[in-house]
Order: C-alpha cells, then structure tokens, then sequence
C-alpha cells in the first residue's frame, strides 16, 4: 500500500454516515414511544420505559455492541447464525446496539419537553374531546417539539461522535480505517489529522444547525 | 451460569492481579475514580474560566471546550496511544493513556458544572459580598463557591458514572478493565457469550444505577433542604438572607 490512503478515510466517512443516518431515523420513533410510555397514565407502561431507560443508559456503550455482536446470536439457531456472520452483522448489530442506546437517551430529552408543557394544555385539548393520542399528537407535541429540538440536537452531536465505538466490532467507519491506515503505513498524524477534522466538521455543523434552529423557531411561552 | 460466576468471579473483579497488573471492575473504578480527582482543578479552573468577565479568559476556553466536545473520546484515545510516544520518546502504557484522555474530557464537563454552579448562585450573593468590600477573589472564594459546590454534588457524581461508562473504551487500547476481562472470559469459556455479556452489563448496570440513585437522593436532600426558600414572600425582611448558610 502506498503510504497514506484517503480513498480508505473516503471509505470510512460514507460508513461513518450510513451507520449515523440509519440509526438516527430508527431511534427517534423509538425514544417518542418510551418518551410517551414513560408518561402514560397507566402505571405498568411507566415502568416499562423506565426499565428501559435506566436499563440502557446505566451501560457503556461497548458493553451494548459486545453483547449484539457476539452475545445475542448465540440464541438463534446455528443456521441462521452462520448466514448473520457471513454477511455484515457487524453493521446490523452496530445500527441496533447505537439506536437502542441512543433512544434511551433521546426519550428523556423529549420526556422532559413534554414536561415543560404546562399540564393545563393537554387538559384543555382532553376537555374538548381530543383523546390522548391526539391530544398528544395535536396539541402536546408540536409545542413540546420547540423545547425538545435543541436538546436533541446536542444528543444527535453525541450519537455522531459515539458511531466511533462500533470500531470495536469492526464496522469499517473512519475510526477503524484510521487504525488500519496506521498501522500499515505508520502515517498516524496525517491518517487521525483527517479524521478528527472529520469529526469536528460534523459536531461543528450540528451545532451551527442546533444555533439557527433556535433562533428561527424560539421556543414559545404563554 | 452458576458455574461460570463460580469459576471467574474473582478474575472478573480484580483480574491477574496478584501476579500481573491490577484488572477487572476493581481496575475500572480505580481509572474512574482517579481521572474524575485529578480533573477536579481543571474543571473549576475551566469553570472560573468561562464565567470570567475577562474575555481573554474566557474565550480561549470556550472554544477548547467545544473543540474537545466536538471529537469522540476515543479519538483522543488513539492520538494519545499512538501519536504521543513519537513525541515523547517512550511509549505510554494502557492505563495511564485512557488516564490522560479521560481527565482532559472530564476536566471540560466538569468546567461546565462548575459553570452551572457558579450561574446558579443568585446573583445579589456576589453584589452583597462585593458592597460588604470583598474583592473579586476573596468574595468568589467565601461566598460564591461555597454555594456553588453544594449545588454541584449531584453532577460530579452522575460524571463519576460517566466516567465508568467511559473507562469501557480502555478494551479497543487493550486495558485489563472489565469489558477486556470479559472477553477474555469468553474466549476461554467459548459456548456461554450470551451470558458472559449480560453478566457484564449487569455488572455496569449495578454500578451506574446504584450511584445515580444516590445523585437523585443527594439532590432531594439539598430541595428538601431549600424548600422554604421560595416558600418567602418576596418583600418579607427575611428573604435577601434567604439563600445564605
């Protein structure tokens, strides 16, 4: 290999954006759900999302990909575990362990938006007969949004910079590229020079986005 | 699964450690614990730092705040591991590498506690310190951190909890903490990963909820204790001591 390969960096970065992208529509579904379990009336769908959170959030991230990787597998059938390993897991198991871990947290952001939404509202759309889920739909969720967008944002930042840890189960994103590049070649400083500008560049934007989402919808106040 | 805890519960805890280097949960805590002291002067430095009115101050450390936010804690992982020793001249082993990484990250969220803290305190202290003749320093040092430190106790132990979670990224560099003893579990043991992973996972779990429950009981304590505050009225002649003790 000639020295220093970008086209293996390139590589990495279209990865580094499948993996992002897939589990950031996958899991903000997934936290609107718990977000609503957790505020359900009914006390044992609250308990179910708080399970939920407590019980992903309060494990490392690594320890979640470990176990989709090599633990979980180990209950399918020896077939059906050959074929899973033939193909790219890693990249399933990687989508499922960030979207799980992701949406733990993304539920709690969006719970406490829900929560800063004065109860009266959600009273007055059930008194003029709106249901709960419409309720919710219609009148909670559109306001709860503003609050809950900058948060989010910041929680999408985080999500970016934890698509690193799939590097451990071997999804071929800019981490992983970067260590190969380092040690086939030892042009660490160009090959982790690149990758962090990378990384910056996508936390830095986000940011910037985050900024200007907040100026042009503020969040409202009665 | 009995047999499993039986055979390497205590590899799993402290790891070879009579015979090698200290590993396990023991060596996970152990890194948590000392990154999270050691970046305690840095973060109320930071803090100091990004509540200044100098902005010369100031600025400097936002923008290293958000650069460091801004790249995942693994890369600096992999700079520190592979790039420092070009620099140094002699490589830098395992621990003190995820040791170096983790304080830089938890002296920067411990800046933005600290920053929190200090904005938390209402701001008539710092003018009441400053006409009883305090001078910046002295009324920062008596009366402002004081306030702010207590306030500030649920989120340095939620950042111990992080720090644990974090301690986990030591396993890609090859650091004997637990998620590394784990799967070196595994690869002994070979037919049980399911279990190997989940008893892993239940170990972090154990660690983590038990400290954030003791955040969220340190936390009440201090509501409970502050109720009657807002409770005053606001023109009573009482309230401007309201927040003093």
């Amino acid at each position: 290999m000639p020295g220093f390969d970008l086209q293996l960096l390139l590589h990495g970065q279209y990865h580094e954006w499948l993996v992002a992208g897939l589990t950031i529509a996958c899991a903000l579904p997934l936290a609107i759900v718990v977000a609503l379990l957790r505020l359900s009336p009914w006390r044992p769908l609250r308990w179910l999302g708080a399970t939920y959170v407590e019980g992903i959030r309060n494990v490392p991230l690594i320890a979640h990909l470990l176990f989709w990787y090599f633990g979980a597998p180990e209950l399918l059938p020896d077939a059906w575990k050959e074929r899973l390993y033939a193909g790219s897991y890693e990249f399933v198991a990687a989508a499922i362990g960030l979207t799980l871990y992701a949406a733990a947290f993304m539920a709690e952001n969006i719970r406490s938006g829900i929560r800063a939404i004065p109860a009266v509202q959600f009273e007055a759309a059930r008194a003029l007969g709106l249901g709960f889920i419409p309720a919710m739909r219609r009148v909670v969720l559109p306001q709860a949004l503003r609050v809950t967008v900058p948060p989010l944002l910041s929680q999408v930042i985080i999500l970016w910079n934890d698509t690193s840890v799939a590097t451990v189960i071997g999804v071929g994103e800019m981490m992983y590229q970067a260590a190969r590049v380092e040690s086939a070649a030892f042009h660490s400083v160009e090959a982790f020079a690149f990758v962090t500008a990378a990384y910056l560049a996508g936390s830095l934007a986000l940011t910037a986005v985050a900024a200007w989402i907040h100026r042009r919808w503020p969040v409202r106040t009665l | 699964m009995i047999d499993l805890i039986q055979t390497y519960w205590v590899y799993f805890l402290i790891g070879q450690y009579p015979q090698g280097p200290l590993g396990g949960v023991a060596a996970t805590v152990l890194l948590a614990a000392l990154a999270l002291v050691l970046a305690m002067p840095i973060g109320l430095l930071m803090g100091l730092a990004r509540t200044s009115t100098v902005a010369a101050l100031r600025r400097p450390v936002t923008v290293l705040a958000y650069l460091i936010r801004g790249i995942p804690l693994l890369l600096m992982v992999f700079w520190i591991y592979f790039y420092l020793p070009t620099v140094t001249g002699h490589k830098t082993d395992q621990f003190t590498t995820m040791l170096i990484a983790l304080v830089v990250f938890d002296g920067v969220y411990l800046g933005e506690i600290v920053r929190a803290g200090i904005q938390g305190v209402p701001k008539g202290q710092y003018e009441a310190a400053r006409a009883l003749g305090l001078a910046h320093g002295r009324a920062m040092r008596r009366v402002i951190l004081p306030q702010a430190l207590r306030s500030m106790l649920p989120s340095l132990v939620n950042q111990f909890v992080s720090t644990i979670k974090a301690t986990s990224l030591g396993y890609i560099i090859g650091l004997t903490e637990a998620s590394f003893i784990a799967t070196q579990i595994n690869s002994q043991v070979f037919v049980h990963p399911t279990m190997v992973y989940l008893l892993l996972s239940l170990m972090y779990f154990i660690l983590c909820f038990g400290l954030s429950r003791i955040a969220l009981m340190i936390e009440r304590r201090q509501a409970r204790r502050d109720l009657p505050r807002p409770a005053r009225s606001p023109g009573s002649p009482t309230a401007s001591a309201a927040s003093s003790a």
